[in-house]
Parts: structure tokens; sequence; C-alpha cells
């Protein structure tokens, strides 16, 4: 994987990012957007994949190892080495842990619905987790880091008020590619950077075989796409099939009510979101 | 002449608690001995604004702005916030003091509304760049993107202003293997238009972040060769102090005389021809 990684450079040199700098930027902005909203302390999910591993190596940069709390929250279908290598983060790492099996309460529920499918159970179970972030966010005084890349966040490859939910998010703007990139630099264990990204909602779930192509193929065709600002001839151009790019775009589109509030049906002359506008960082 | 430039992480929206971390770094500034200390644009408010626009617009006469230019008593203080005129404008402003008095006030020409800026929608655009008498001679300001237009400084330079003040609230964007590509254009654009106009050129960037935008910092202050004198560091609050020599201002005009030999009556000739073309044309080219 690791000389892989390097082909991959080579081949898409514009998918890399100046690591030190890209980790310092992201380090001093994510304290700063904790600390000013009065938080010293963060919590977040830990999967075993790359992402949350990533967020995690970041969180303990900024804010130090005793102020962050990694939870993992198993299925009793999620694979004994997510676990593993979730829990190698936490050793490498030093952070205090806990880990909440979600078996009983998502089993509960589905006894009375036994027709649901894998994808209703998926969600259901990235809604739990997300549940018990916000509910121990709480306890510990932290806020949610969120672990959704920007390929994810792009494709809508994620569940809405479940892992994609959080306070602050400081993967959202990184490229699956450049999460493999930075993981790397950062130190995140070997086992992690090498396996496929799962979402290990089902057994011998990968995320590239449902999606149906890889996150190299799709991020240089999203950088193409959407920093370079290419037409759709520009990108048969470049070399893309008009099926991939159709299909990406396609997606794009049909899932930016992820990334967006609730619609707010306007009435008033100042509504919500619409021209009452101030950031989350109103007077901080 | 020791100059400084507060590169700080101003409260969003915040006027009383911006006034109050102003006075910590202007004493700060009076410690090193600061003759003219710069703060980065909307100083006394912070960028991201939005709707706080409509909140935090005030009066150049008003008991905010006055307080702050009472305390250009021992040193000269250049600051911005957003200028609620007479006529109920709103104005990206920065404002001269000196000695307790309002030397000069710019209003943002350049407002930039594209990609992720929205200065248009909030400010009125000012339709002035002059330059202004100092103590310490003819200076101009330019706020952040004016600097991006070059007839911007030219007019500055050719008004006399030999050294101009660059507040900005320069976020980090593109980033690549590389750099970090708003931080490394700036740098480049200021180094040409210092040696272009034989001028101080002093950058002065803030820090911190809103909703996830980080301002980079980075100050810098550029001699009349578009030599960097100093430069601050990345991403943290510093008072960037030095000593700058304003002779050089005269040796490099005497060395490299490109002001003296500038065809402002073919410019103007020239520009007023296209000018009228375009409203011929009914088209902008």
């Amino acid at each position: 994987m690791s000389t892989q990684l390097e082909e991959q450079w080579k081949a898409a040199s514009f998918l890399a990012l100046d690591a030190p700098l890209a980790v310092k930027i992201l380090t001093v902005a994510l304290k700063e957007e904790v600390e000013k909203a009065g938080f010293h302390k963060v919590v977040l999910g830990l999967s075993g994949g790359i992402d949350s591993a990533l967020s995690l190596y970041l969180a303990v940069q900024a804010f130090g190892k005793d102020n962050v709390i990694a939870v993992c929250m198993p299925y009793r279908t999620s694979s004994s080495s997510s676990l593993t290598d979730a829990e190698e983060a936490i050793r490498d790492t030093g952070v205090q842990s806990l880990t909440v099996d979600i078996s009983p309460q998502i089993d509960a529920y589905f006894e009375l619905m036994p027709e649901a499918t894998p994808l209703r159970k998926g969600n259901k179970m990235a809604r739990e987790r997300m549940t018990i972030l916000y509910d121990l966010s709480a306890h510990y005084q932290a806020l949610v880091l969120g672990t959704s890349n920007r390929t994810e966040l792009l494709l809508g490859y994620g569940t809405q008020f479940g892992d994609a939910a959080s306070a602050v998010n400081p993967l959202g703007d990184l490229y699956k590619t450049q999460v493999r990139q930075l993981s790397k630099y950062i130190g995140v264990p070997r086992s992690i950077l090498e396996k496929a990204p799962s979402a290990d909602l089902w057994e011998d779930q990968t995320d590239e075989k449902e999606l149906g192509f890889s996150y190299f193929e799709v991020d240089q065709l999203l950088y193409h796409l959407l920093d370079r600002r290419l037409t759709k001839n520009q990108l048969l151009e470049v070399g893309f099939s008009a099926s991939f790019i159709d299909q990406v775009t396609k997606r794009i589109a049909r899932n930016q009510y992820k990334r967006r509030m609730p619609v707010i049906l306007k009435i008033s002359n100042r509504t919500v979101g619409i021209d009452f506008r101030y950031l989350r960082d109103w007077g901080l | 002449m020791r100059v400084g430039l507060a590169q700080f992480r101003p409260v969003l929206g915040d006027l009383q608690r911006n006034y109050h971390l102003h006075l910590e770094w202007i004493e700060k500034a009076k410690q090193d001995q600061v003759e003219l200390l710069l703060f980065p644009e909307l100083s006394l408010t912070g960028y991201c604004l939005l709707d706080l626009t409509y909140e935090v617009g005030r009066s150049i006469y008003s008991e905010e702005i006055s307080q702050l230019v009472a305390q250009s008593e021992k040193l000269d203080l250049v600051f911005g916030f957003v200028e609620l005129s007479e006529d109920h404008v709103l104005y990206n402003s920065t404002l001269y003091a000196s000695k307790g008095k309002i030397v000069h006030t710019h209003r943002k020409v350049y407002l930039p509304t594209y990609g992720m800026f929205d200065e248009g929608r909030y400010f009125g655009r000012g339709e002035v760049i002059r330059s202004f008498p100092t103590q310490f001679g003819q200076m101009g300001i330019l706020i952040c993107e004016d600097m991006w237009h070059s007839s911007a400084p030219f007019l500055l330079a050719q008004d006399g202003a030999k050294m101009i003040l660059v507040p900005g609230n320069s976020p980090v964007r593109s980033l690549d293997q590389t750099e970090v590509g708003s931080q490394s254009f700036w740098y480049a654009n200021l180094e040409n238009q210092a040696a272009l106009n034989s001028s101080f050129f002093l950058f002065c960037n803030r820090v911190g972040t809103e909703d996830g935008i980080s301002f980079f910092g980075g100050s810098s202050i550029m001699n009349p060769y578009g030599d960097e004198v100093a430069r601050a560091n990345m991403l943290e609050e510093q008072l960037l102090s030095v000593n700058i020599d304003l002779d050089e201002v005269r040796r490099s005009r005497l060395e490299t005389p490109l002001l003296r030999d500038e065809n402002l009556d073919l410019t103007i000739r020239e520009l007023k021809r296209i000018r009228q073309s375009r409203l011929e044309q009914k088209r902008w080219i």
C-alpha cells in the first residue's frame, strides 16, 4: 500500500498537500474553533478506519492526549479487526477511551422491524452512534469531532444525522486520497493505513465495491470537476468516461440535502438560514 | 522610523472586547518604541460579519471610534472598522489617527464578492483612492482586495505616497503540495508593487479562524526595492516591529526613476479612449 500510495502521487501530484503545513493549519484551527466555543476537550467515535484515526491524531496534536476521548461503538457483526485497529490507535496515542456495544438497542429496535434492509440497519447504527457521542459530549463537556472527508461529503456517502453529524469536522475539506497522505505523515498505525476502506455496516462491505469506483479515481475526477471547474468535454479529454462523470455529478447533486440544514418555509422577512445570516462563531 | 504590525485575532462582532484588545497591542507597541502601529482590516469587528455588519457599524464620530482615536497621542494608529456614514451606508473602512485626531479615512474600494467572499452584499463601495500627509511623510491606505487591483497602488504612488499601508484579512485558500496559494500570491504582489512604485508596503494580516476559515497571518514589510524587510509568523499572534529607513525611498527613486518617467497624460488619454469605446460598444471589451 505505501508503494501504491507513492505510485498514486506520481500519477496525481495535484492531489498532494504540503503535509506539515496542512496539519499545522488544521490543528491550529481545530484548537481555536473548540476553545472559543468554551470547550477544552473533544470526543469522537473511532471505527478502526482511516478517517476517524486521522481525526483522532489531529485532535491529540491540537489538545494533547488527556483532552481527547475516543469511543468505540461496535455492533455484534462489526469486524473484529476494526476493533483491534481502533484499540491500536488508542494505545498508540494514549487517549482515554470507552467501548459501548450498540447491539442491544439496535437489536431491540429491529425486532419490531423484521423487514428492515441492511441499509436501514446501517443508517440506524450510524445514528445510534451519533446519539451516544452527543450524550457523552454533554457528560464530558467535550465537543463532538467529525470524521467525514470531502469525498464522502460530496458523494453523499454517509448517514445524515449519523456519522455526518458533528460540531467541528477537521477532515471535511480533505479528499480521501489526502486523508491517506496526512494519515501516513502523522503516524496512523500501518494496519489502518493499509486496509480497504469500509463503512463496516455489513460483513465484507467495502466502500469501493459499494460505490463502484475507487477513491483515487473519484478524487481525481472531483479535483478536475470542482477545483479546476472543467466542463464535461474537457473532463472527457482528460480521460474520464462519460458514464463515470455522469454517475458522480448526479451523486453530488442528489446528495446536496445531506450537506444542508433542513429546508425552512419562508414566511417572515428574516428567516433562519435565508436572510438571518450569522456565523456559528458569532461573538467568539 | 519604527513601525509595528499588530497581527492579532479579533473577536467576531464584539466591539468592546476588540477595543480592549487594541489597547493591549498599543501598550505592547509603546513598550517597543513603535511610532506607527498598523492593525489588520476590520480589526475592531472581525471579518465574516454577515448580518452583524448592520449591528457593528459606527460613525467616525461615535464614542467607540473616538476612544480609540484618542489613544494615538504617543504613536500613530491605523485600525479598521465598519463605518456607518451620515447617509446610512456601511463601509469597510480603515482610519489613520495621530496626536489624538483623525488624519484620514479610507473606504475599501474593491469589495470581493465571489467565491468565499460576500462583501458587496453588505458594504458600500469607496470612491476615493488618495494619499495623505503624516508626520512621517505622504502615505496611502489600501484595504486587502484594493491591493489586487494594480491601478490602486499606482494611483497612490502617483499621488505622492512613499509608504502604503495594507491592512488585510486574507484567508488560507488553495493549499497544494508546496504552499498556501493565496499567501504566495500576496508576497509576489507586494514585492512587485513595492519595486514598481518605489515605496514601502506594510501588509498587516490577521490570524485566527471564523467558522473554519483560517487567516494566515504572515504580515510583511517590503522596502522600495521590493525586498522583504521582515515577515511575521504564520497562524500566530505577533507584534512585528522593525526600524525602517525612509531615505530608501529617495535612494531607490534616484537609482530607478520609474515614477519620474511615468507618462500620466498617455495613461489618462488611453483610459479615456478605452472608456469611450466601451460606452459605444455597450460592453466592457
